[in-house]
């Protein structure tokens, strides 16, 4: 009889807790919290990202659509100055990004050693971040300006020649935008790095003077390794931010000379701007391929990296 | 990293003073000078000092020029900047909370949907299209929702960190005192957000305040003009006005100068957080 009741009251104390600490959460922490924000991203973000999948196969004018197949498409791929755009957008995205690794790391490493005006010197490589990529990209269209540019008078004083159309040559056009950019976000990079070197435990640093470490093996053997999970924040932020650009391209070149620094986001914007609503969301939905295909298997691999680290 | 003798750290700190100098301190300076020309002045584009110095005037200029359409578009600005940072820390915060307290079935799809977030590139004429059947194309409420929804998956990652080392006992003990659900949430938990909400708004209203193409494509006509978009007054194929452009771009910078002046930890702690896993 005892043992039944015991069993008995066992019974209820394990059916009474779950179902309590379950109505507790609920009650607690309830999920319409949700709600507030996920309408509001569910609307003006996933809503359209859906739609966008069926609008980039139509003739569009915002009342009407007509579904044509992959007219858009082939369209893209076929025009020159289309295609062109989806070069551009991979070699400015890899560049800034690849510039913005190197760079960002030599930079770090120099201004988190104990040099004179260290916070001197970390202010002024960040306030390019501060300041709008438009008031960047005019100023710099006027220091680049091929005849009484800031840049080319200096070209011409030191050698003589004139100096390149760095805005205006179609050959240069887009790499001149990937300096300005790097210019312009270098400063992020190198605050990412600083706090990834500043995590690194000092024992390491004391183990490698106490074996009598140069500075290069310091910065290859402990620096380099244990400042990965900045390195990999860096290249995904910096490779996001790079394949999507519009701001800077369109206030320096608008894409030109010609179509020569055209990337998949200025494309868009254009064909918004001519009206050819398919047009422009094929282009939104081509960039949305090339951003994931790239960024998603990146980021898995250099996570699985991070681990083994 | 201590073992650098003093010369070397002079040696590399001058070297840096130089080069960083050259490279990011004249562009600032060229726009000072220009900001301060006449507009004759100006159009050489030289690096130099003004002939005549006239900063005051030129920065009264272009508040006033085109019917202090500066004025205006400070206004659509700030209202854009404050009313989408608001929005996006209060939903922002409930998401990650209720993310982080509550194991439920919702979080690995939740989980994904941040993550898409950050990833996608938002699809511009489509969100054109719900924003009209919604009445909130070309209004400035509409822009402040678009800038929440594609800000918000920065919020809930960065903040979703830092409620997961508030401890549940908290919690608990506002529980036990009686505290709902919202009263918990915004009278306990919340205020504990402080540092971490800080840190939200300083980021996000760098990037809303110059942000350019969500404002070109949802909010279209001179009349809305934010900021960012007066630059345009002073650029044509004729004659650009040197003068009145880079003393716009100095007035509309400023501000955000300011901001990392007073907050130069914060901006520092919300850009680096990811950086520094385990």
């Amino acid at each position: 009889m005892s043992y039944t009741t015991i069993r008995s009251g066992e019974q209820v104390s394990l059916k009474r807790a779950p179902r309590a600490s379950a109505e507790h959460v609920d009650k607690t922490y309830p999920l319409w919290f949700h709600l507030p924000g996920g309408i509001i991203y569910l609307v003006l973000f996933i809503v359209p990202t859906v739609f966008s999948f069926y609008f980039a196969f139509t003739r569009w004018t915002l009342f009407k659509s007509t579904f044509i197949g992959f007219d858009n498409f082939v369209l893209f791929f076929s025009e020159p100055g289309l295609i062109g755009s989806l070069r551009n957008t991979l070699v400015y995205g890899f560049l800034t990004s690849g510039l913005k690794v190197v760079l960002g790391m030599m930079l770090a490493v120099v201004l988190s050693a104990p040099i004179i005006a260290r916070g001197y010197l970390r202010s002024v490589t960040f306030f390019p971040v501060l300041v709008s990529a438009v008031g960047v990209g005019l100023t710099f269209q006027v220091l680049l300006d091929p005849f009484n540019g800031v840049v080319n008078q200096l070209i011409t004083a030191i050698t003589g020649h004139d100096g390149p159309g760095w805005l205006t040559d179609p050959n240069i056009a887009l790499l001149s935008v990937v300096g300005i950019d790097v210019w312009k976000g270098i400063g992020l990079a190198t605050l990412i790095y600083i706090a990834g070197i500043a995590a690194i435990p000092n024992e390491y640093f004391e183990a490698a003077r106490v074996d009598g470490a140069s500075s290069w093996q310091v910065f290859r053997n402990i620096i380099l390794p244990l400042s990965f999970p900045a390195t990999s924040t860096v290249i995904i932020l910096s490779l996001i931010g790079g394949l999507r650009s519009f701001d800077l391209i369109w206030t320096t070149t608008q894409g030109g000379p010609g179509f020569a620094s055209d990337v998949i986001a200025s494309v868009i914007y254009k064909q918004y701007q001519a009206g050819f609503y398919g047009l422009s969301t094929a282009g939104n939905v081509i960039l949305f391929i090339v951003v994931t295909a790239i960024i998603y298997p990146l980021s898995r691999w250099l996570n699985s990296k991070e681990t083994v680290l | 990293m201590n073992a650098i003798r003093t010369p070397t750290r002079w040696l590399v700190g001058l070297v840096g003073i130089l080069l960083t100098t050259a490279l990011f301190l004249v562009p600032f300076a060229f726009i000072f000078v220009t900001a301060a020309k006449d507009a004759n002045d100006a159009s050489m584009l030289q690096f130099s000092w003004p002939v005549h110095f006239q900063l005051w005037q030129n920065i009264v200029d272009v508040f006033q020029a085109r019917d202090y359409m500066l004025v205006i578009a400070f206004i659509n600005s700030t209202v854009l900047t404050v009313g989408s940072v608001a929005l996006m820390v209060v939903c922002g915060s409930m998401i990650a909370y209720v993310l982080d307290r509550r194991k439920s079935r919702l979080n690995p799809l939740i989980n994904t949907l941040v993550l898409a977030g950050l990833i996608i590139p938002p699809a511009v004429v489509p969100t054109i299209w719900v924003m009209q059947s919604l009445h909130l194309f070309r209004t400035l409420p509409g822009l402040i929702l678009v800038e929440v929804a594609f800000g918000l998956s920065f919020t809930v990652l960065t903040m979703r960190a830092f409620v997961a080392t508030i401890p549940r006992e908290i919690d608990e003990a506002a529980i036990v005192d009686g505290a709902g659900p919202l009263r918990l949430f915004f009278r306990v938990i919340f205020p504990l957000l402080k540092s971490v909400i800080v840190t939200i708004v300083v980021v996000q209203s760098i990037f809303v305040f110059n942000d350019f193409q969500n404002p070109l494509y949802f909010l279209p006509g001179n009349q809305n003009a934010t900021v960012q978009l007066t630059l345009f007054n002073y650029m044509s194929q004729a004659s650009t006005t040197y003068n009145l452009l880079f003393a716009n771009i100095l007035v509309i910078t400023i501000p955000m100068l300011v901001m990392y002046i007073l907050f130069q930890r914060q901006i520092v702690a919300g850009m680096t957080s990811g950086a520094v896993k385990g």
